[in-house]
């Protein structure tokens, strides 16, 4: 038993292909996103079909400050990734705690507008439909940003402890790639549950 | 031409290991061979407890006023069937040939995540123990024969605590969220395995035909499990944090449950058909000594059959009154599914065509799935129009039609499949004389089942009815059905002997035994841990006609 020999003349052009990281973090959004519109499917569908109050007007605030800061978090990141690119591992990892700062004040707003819908209005996931698909959908977002942050705060430690540097810049890109995937989803929940809802 | 080192590994003598450290090798293994292996073999044990299920309800359905079984015990008998041949059986299978197959046919030497695929296997088969756990856990430990009784696609509200109390539907919730989470896991390592580990040369226009099937069906994957995975998320809360998805107290809707559901449901026929089609790609070819004909068209095909079938999940639901819109659209859509299969199809008649056809086993098998997918697809053409549905729908002749899918097309493929490549997995051949067998037998028993249960489908006899009263004409056909199942189930046993005696005793297969064109019959059978000791590289579709007719390259004849 021996190998056959499929070596063939090389030809002249190089050959290169997509990054794997970034292909898999490109699937895991798509699979990411089916879940995420069955969700806002499930809250659109049942937009005004609470058998009881209170109803989404009489209690909903927009997130203004909230979506200020994820946004542009996104931004704060995008430059981390890019200083990396140019080795400037000091810089990234500045930007990389003012993104974690910017997520941790949306975490904040999304935990005090939480606190008071269940203190002050007693709405909870069992009060009626709103608060079932109102819950289920941001608390989706929330826990996809929580999960954001542990890995950008895993790759602030590292930069804090000198441990990164340009070579990990594609990693970094894989992670950013999912952190914009988490805004843009905001974008489409503030539009569904705090514009079209109300 | 052909400029390379052969490795010797017979020179290589093993020291023989014990059966720890075998162990220990393979449940640690990260190797895409050995989980490929192990997806394969998990999947096989479910197949024979399912098949047992499948037995144990013919025998109830045999004869009229039966009391085999009781009502309760046959509600958990299909449920526990249907939920075990889809997650359990259908899906692990095809991934393990996938995972074996797809590194070694583009030329890579592993997955792209090797460790996410031993993690997409571990939690997909904890899935599949859970769900056999409800068992006996279903209803606390003293309710033993407490598994889930709400069938596989779990309609709510009948799944909501006030219908379905205890435990035993959280089990199939739980295990079928894991088994999506593992299935979404091997979904992405598969693209970004044939994205981005393609050898030298590999383009897109040159990838075998069976890796851009599973490309195309893990993007199936990507939009098609996930809503199921969301809908479980939803069930689940519902369930334990009393919200009201799908309370129909609460204003909730069951008919967004369905919806949800199909649009796993329908697409997950093709998630399954597909790969069937990657196999007899491989293997009509082969078996006919000639290149497969239009791969442009074949892969145009397998793309817009994935796109289709996004569209197709509603005609599940004809009878739940979607309104005539509704039912015209995606009749419309159900039928313009089968003009890219009908091409399909004609590709490989095309591809036989004047070919010197050797009918060794794996062609038997091959051109079986091409007769009973034929008539899998006509019967799925009278299904799909809604007014023919409105009168069968929960017939038998629906059950008929869908295991003439599940069996007489995908089962019968991967019987070919693994006449075909067990001997690249094993190193030894299958016998061919117990595979004749075994096709025989499986071809009688299953055209007496399948065939037949058309009848009492179109004579009325609702499906998931646990016994039903003699004289309506049901009785003679449901005794043959019956029959034919046992008969399946016989050629099933002969299978399972002729892979064990091939095991040990099987002539010894040498690397290419088939004199096949892909590149994973250009390594060692079994290959090696690292698959190709020179990655290769190719200029051609077919790697190994160009080495073996290097005066007749391919390349010379591509578009």
């Amino acid at each position: 038993m021996s190998t056959i020999p499929v070596t063939r003349e090389v030809s002249e052009a190089p050959w290169t292909l997509p990054s794997r990281g970034i292909v898999g973090m490109a699937c895991l959004i798509l699979a990411e996103s089916a879940i995420f519109i069955i969700f806002v499917v499930a809250y659109v569908y049942y937009i005004g079909k609470s058998l009881s109050g209170p109803t989404p007007k009489q209690v909903l605030e927009l997130p203004i400050v909230a979506t200020i800061c994820l946004l542009s978090s996104s931004i704060t990141a995008h430059a981390a990734v890019s200083s990396l690119r140019k080795d400037r591992v000091s810089a990234c990892t500045a930007w990389l705690g003012a993104t974690i700062f910017l997520a941790l004040v949306f975490l904040f707003y999304t935990a005090k507008e939480w606190y008071e819908l269940i203190y002050h209005y007693g709405l909870t996931i069992r009060t009626n439909l709103f608060g079932t698909t109102f819950y289920s959908l941001v608390g989706l977002h929330a826990t996809h940003v929580v999960v954001g942050l542990i890995m950008l705060t895993v790759a602030l430690i590292a930069g804090l402890r000198k441990a990164m540097n340009e070579h990990h810049a594609e990693k970094l890109e894989v992670l950013s790639l999912y952190w914009h995937f988490v805004d843009a989803v905001w974008v489409v929940v503030f539009t569904v549950v705090y514009v079209l809802g109300r | 031409m052909a400029t390379t080192t052969a490795v010797d590994l017979t020179s290589q003598t093993k020291p023989k290991k014990l059966l720890l450290q075998v162990a220990h090798d393979w449940l640690t293994t990260v190797d895409h061979k050995k989980i490929g292996i192990m997806y394969i073999v998990y999947a096989l044990v479910f197949l024979v407890i399912a098949g047992f299920m499948a037995m144990l309800i013919r025998i109830q359905l045999a004869v009229p006023n039966n009391h085999f079984l009781s009502p309760q015990v046959f509600n958990r008998l299909f449920t526990m069937h249907g939920t075990t041949m889809v997650f359990f059986v259908g899906m692990p299978i095809l991934f393990g040939f996938g995972n074996y197959l797809i590194p070694l046919m583009i030329g890579a030497r592993d997955m792209a995540f090797p460790r996410l695929n031993a993690f997409s296997f571990w939690i997909s088969a904890f899935g599949g123990i859970l769900l056999y756990y409800s068992y006996v856990g279903g209803s606390g430990l003293y309710g033993a024969g407490s598994a889930p009784d709400v069938s596989w696609w779990a309609y709510a509200p009948l799944t909501e605590k006030v219908f379905s109390p205890g435990h035993s539907t959280d089990y199939w919730t739980f295990s079928i969220l894991l088994s999506g989470i593992g299935t979404t896991g091997t979904a992405i390592n598969i693209v970004a395995t044939i994205l981005s580990m393609r050898c030298k040369g590999m383009t897109m226009t040159r990838l075998p035909l069976l890796p851009w099937i599973y490309l195309v069906t893990s993007f199936l994957v990507f939009v098609a499990v996930s809503p199921l995975t969301a809908a479980q998320i939803m069930i689940t809360i519902d369930r334990y944090l009393g919200a009201h998805f799908f309370d129909t107290q609460a204003g909730g809707s069951a008919i967004l449950w369905f919806h949800f559901f199909w649009i796993f449901g329908h697409p997950e026929v093709y998630i399954l058909v597909m790969p069937a089609f990657g196999f007899m790609n491989e293997i009509i070819p082969v078996f006919s000594r000639k290149a497969i004909f239009g791969y442009p068209a074949m892969v145009a095909a397998t793309v817009s059959i994935g796109f289709i079938s996004l569209s197709v999940w509603a005609h599940h639901m004809f009878i739940d009154g979607l309104g005539a819109g509704g039912n015209i659209f995606f009749t419309a859509a159900t039928m313009v599914i089968s003009v890219p299969t009908g091409i399909k199809i004609f590709n490989w008649l095309a591809t036989m065509w004047g070919g010197k056809i050797q009918f060794k086993t794996p062609m038997l098998f091959a051109t079986g799935f091409l007769f009973q997918f034929l008539g899998a697809g006509l019967t799925g053409i009278v299904l799909s129009s809604a007014p023919m549905d409105w009168q069968l729908n929960n017939t038998y002749f629906v059950v008929a039609h869908f295991h003439y899918v599940l069996v007489g097309a995908i089962l019968f493929a991967l019987f070919a499949a693994f006449y075909y490549w067990y001997p690249k997995m094993t190193g030894r051949m299958l016998s061919e004389r117990l595979g004749k067998w075994h096709f025989w037998l499986f071809v009688i028993g299953f055209h007496l089942t399948f065939d037949l249960m058309h009848v009492p489908g179109i004579l009325g006899m609702p499906r998931r009815i646990y016994t039903y009263e003699a004289g309506r004409g049901w009785d003679s056909w449901n005794m043959l059905v019956s029959a034919g199942g046992f008969i399946q189930a016989i050629a099933t046993v002969i299978f399972v002997v002729n892979m064990v005696w091939a095991f040990y005793r099987g002539r010894v297969a040498g690397p290419d035994p088939w004199d096949a064109w892909t590149l994973e019959w250009a390594t060692t059978s079994p290959p090696p841990d690292y698959n190709f000791a020179v990655p290769p590289s190719i200029s051609s579709r077919r790697p190994l006609w160009d080495l073996k007719h290097p005066e007749d390259v391919d390349s010379h004849y591509e578009y």
